[in-house]
């Protein structure tokens, strides 16, 4: 079984945001970049399938040079071999079409992204691959399992869950639950200097969408304390003051 | 030109996201001098859909088709954009709920349209540009994002348009489509619905504990709080991680982002990554024993004391607010 693992480079989930340029631009500076916390759960997942002789996973990555080691990253964690797409990530449109592009003219029997990357949150990736390839996707699931040329799938819905059967290949985004990142042991770092990462160019495509600026979330006033014996009060003023209750 | 709202429903109802989102294509609709098309897919009775008219659609559109009775995103997009292009539209909305996030980017590209999901303003049109506000960096931010594609998605995010009251009185009518089997590959198998529990992401007041609760035994006072404010109960990473909660109910930055209006923190520090998935709450309550909780920085309202003392006795204060109100 061949699967496909598309990897974002993402802010370390620590990072305090901020942007230069009259808020045009995201400042990049000093911050410590990472593979996207749920790609790395599709990776772990991809690696536990193909297990044991079963497979290869392949990871694929639409951003610069500056951004190889995550891809070595992902390599040490168990990636077989990898490819990145030599360009910026303009948006999730121009990522699901490189991505696509290198799919049509390969063989997976699976594709996983994360559900969303923690920058742009989009969610789109995986349920564009699908449309683009004309497959299957299903967009946040919370468990994959394979049976024969199947996919059992468990995603969320409002208030609950859904079970799907998909036969190959299909695209999905994983949330948590489907697997436990893995931590990269040593024989994995040494090996993954060797292991192949090509790096191809990307195809061409038309534009949707711009981002033109950036807010912060207004702040907070000052938090107003009130005792522990006071929760009558508490009650009171969120139903007066705030009117939420 | 027209735009087309996808009216999600849930076994056959609407919830209340839903017609936000149909009050805001209303809106737009009017921003664009042309009219609102609402469209349902799946088994949905004449007088619920006929509910879509109370908050502006011009036209509700129904498609009664046996093998479109449960969701298939593949299937719901297709016929999603055979209506967009029947109704010429160029705006389609959609509520950005866990299927309508795997809906919406196929509609998108069915369509070569830009999208903006997660989108929790109206798109500010001046001098003929098309520039939506969406939630950026797990909520860390917004972005404003602008379309430039002739067709375009937006993907609203729930809780953040409020419901307006648009009364048109119109009546549902069939939409005829054919279906074409490949959109059909994935079966669904089972559906399983936690029934009496308020789903975390359409929740109005949010119940969140962390590892000040000490263990999964001390729950039952947070879901007693939160039965009495009719309020969904999530938790902190550290909670779902050591098993004490299911993932489903971890908010922050890389579990699930909340917008309620009321969100309370029992013995959650405020860690970045769980602020990250709450700060577009309207209204934070924290209660915790360390006075230096980052938390009270960004809370509302906050009580400086133990989950264990303090807990009993608000779940007293608001029986007693029940009582009188």
């Amino acid at each position: 079984m061949n699967i496909l693992v598309c990897i974002s480079n993402v802010p370390d989930t620590t990072t305090k945001i901020t942007f230069t340029d009259n808020n045009t631009q995201f400042n990049a500076s000093g911050v410590q970049f990472i593979i996207n916390p749920w790609d790395e759960i599709a990776l772990a997942r991809a690696i536990e399938l193909t297990d044991g002789g079963n497979g290869a996973v392949t990871v694929i990555h639409v951003g610069e040079a500056a951004n190889e080691p995550t891809i070595r990253k992902a390599l040490a964690i168990g990636a077989t071999d990898a490819v990145r797409v030599n360009a910026k990530a303009h948006d999730a449109w121009f990522v699901a079409m490189q991505i696509a592009a290198y799919v049509k003219h390969h063989s997976f029997d699976l594709i996983l992204t994360g559900q969303e990357s923690i920058d742009y949150n989009g969610a789109k990736v995986a349920a564009m691959l699908g449309e683009i390839l004309d497959m299957p996707s299903v967009s946040i699931i919370k468990k994959l399992d394979i049976d024969g040329n199947a996919g059992i799938v468990e995603r969320e819905i409002e208030g609950g869950k859904e079970v799907l059967t998909i036969p190959w290949p299909f695209v999905v985004g994983t949330a948590e639950g489907v697997a436990e990142p893995k931590i990269p042991n040593m024989r994995g770092i040494m090996s993954a200097r060797t292991k192949p990462l090509t790096v191809i160019e990307p195809v061409e495509v038309t534009s949707t969408s711009e981002i033109i600026g950036y807010e912060t979330p207004a702040p907070r006033g000052q938090v107003k304390l009130v005792s522990t014996d006071e929760t009558t009060r508490l009650v009171e003023l969120l139903h007066t003051e705030s009117k939420v209750i | 030109m027209s735009v087309l709202v996808y009216a999600e429903n849930a076994a056959g109802k609407f919830k209340k996201s839903v017609f936000e989102t149909v009050s805001y294509a209303r809106a737009i609709a009017e921003q664009n001098n042309t009219t609102l098309t609402a469209i349902s897919i799946g088994d949905v009775g004449e007088d619920t859909l006929a509910a879509l008219g109370n908050y502006g659609a011009q036209k509700i559109l129904t498609v009664a088709n046996d093998k479109l009775k449960n969701f298939v995103n593949q299937a719901y997009a297709s016929v999603i954009a055979k209506a967009a292009e029947a109704e010429s539209a160029d705006v389609i909305v959609i509520s950005n709920s866990f299927s309508g996030r795997g809906l919406a980017p196929r509609v998108a590209v069915k369509l070569g349209a830009g999208i903006a999901e997660g989108a929790v303003s109206l798109p500010d049109q001046t001098n003929g540009k098309f520039i939506v506000k969406k939630t950026a960096f797990s909520g860390k931010a917004f972005a404003m994002v602008e379309l430039t594609s002739k067709v375009k998605v937006i993907a609203v995010t729930a809780n953040t348009y409020k419901v307006a009251d648009n009364p048109t009185g119109v009546k549902a009518q069939d939409f005829a489509v054919e279906t074409k089997e490949s959109d059909f590959s994935a079966m669904l198998k089972e559906i399983a619905k936690s029934a009496d529990k308020v789903s975390l992401t359409d929740a109005e007041i949010v119940v969140s504990g962390g590892r000040g609760l000490k263990g999964p035994e001390n729950w039952p006072m947070i879901e007693q709080l939160a039965d009495l404010l009719g309020a969904a109960t999530a938790c902190s990473k550290p909670v779902s991680d050591s098993g004490w909660r299911p993932h489903s109910e971890h908010v922050g930055q890389t579990g699930i982002a909340v917008s309620p209006n009321l969100y309370i923190a029992i013995g959650i520090s405020g860690a970045i990554q769980h602020l990250a998935g709450i700060s577009a709450s309207k209204v934070i309550v924290v209660i915790n024993k360390d006075a230096d909780a980052p938390f009270f920085k960004v809370a509302d309202y906050g009580i400086v004391g133990d989950a264990f003392d303090v807990v009993p006795k608000l779940i007293d204060a608001v029986k007693a607010y029940k009582a009188s109100a």
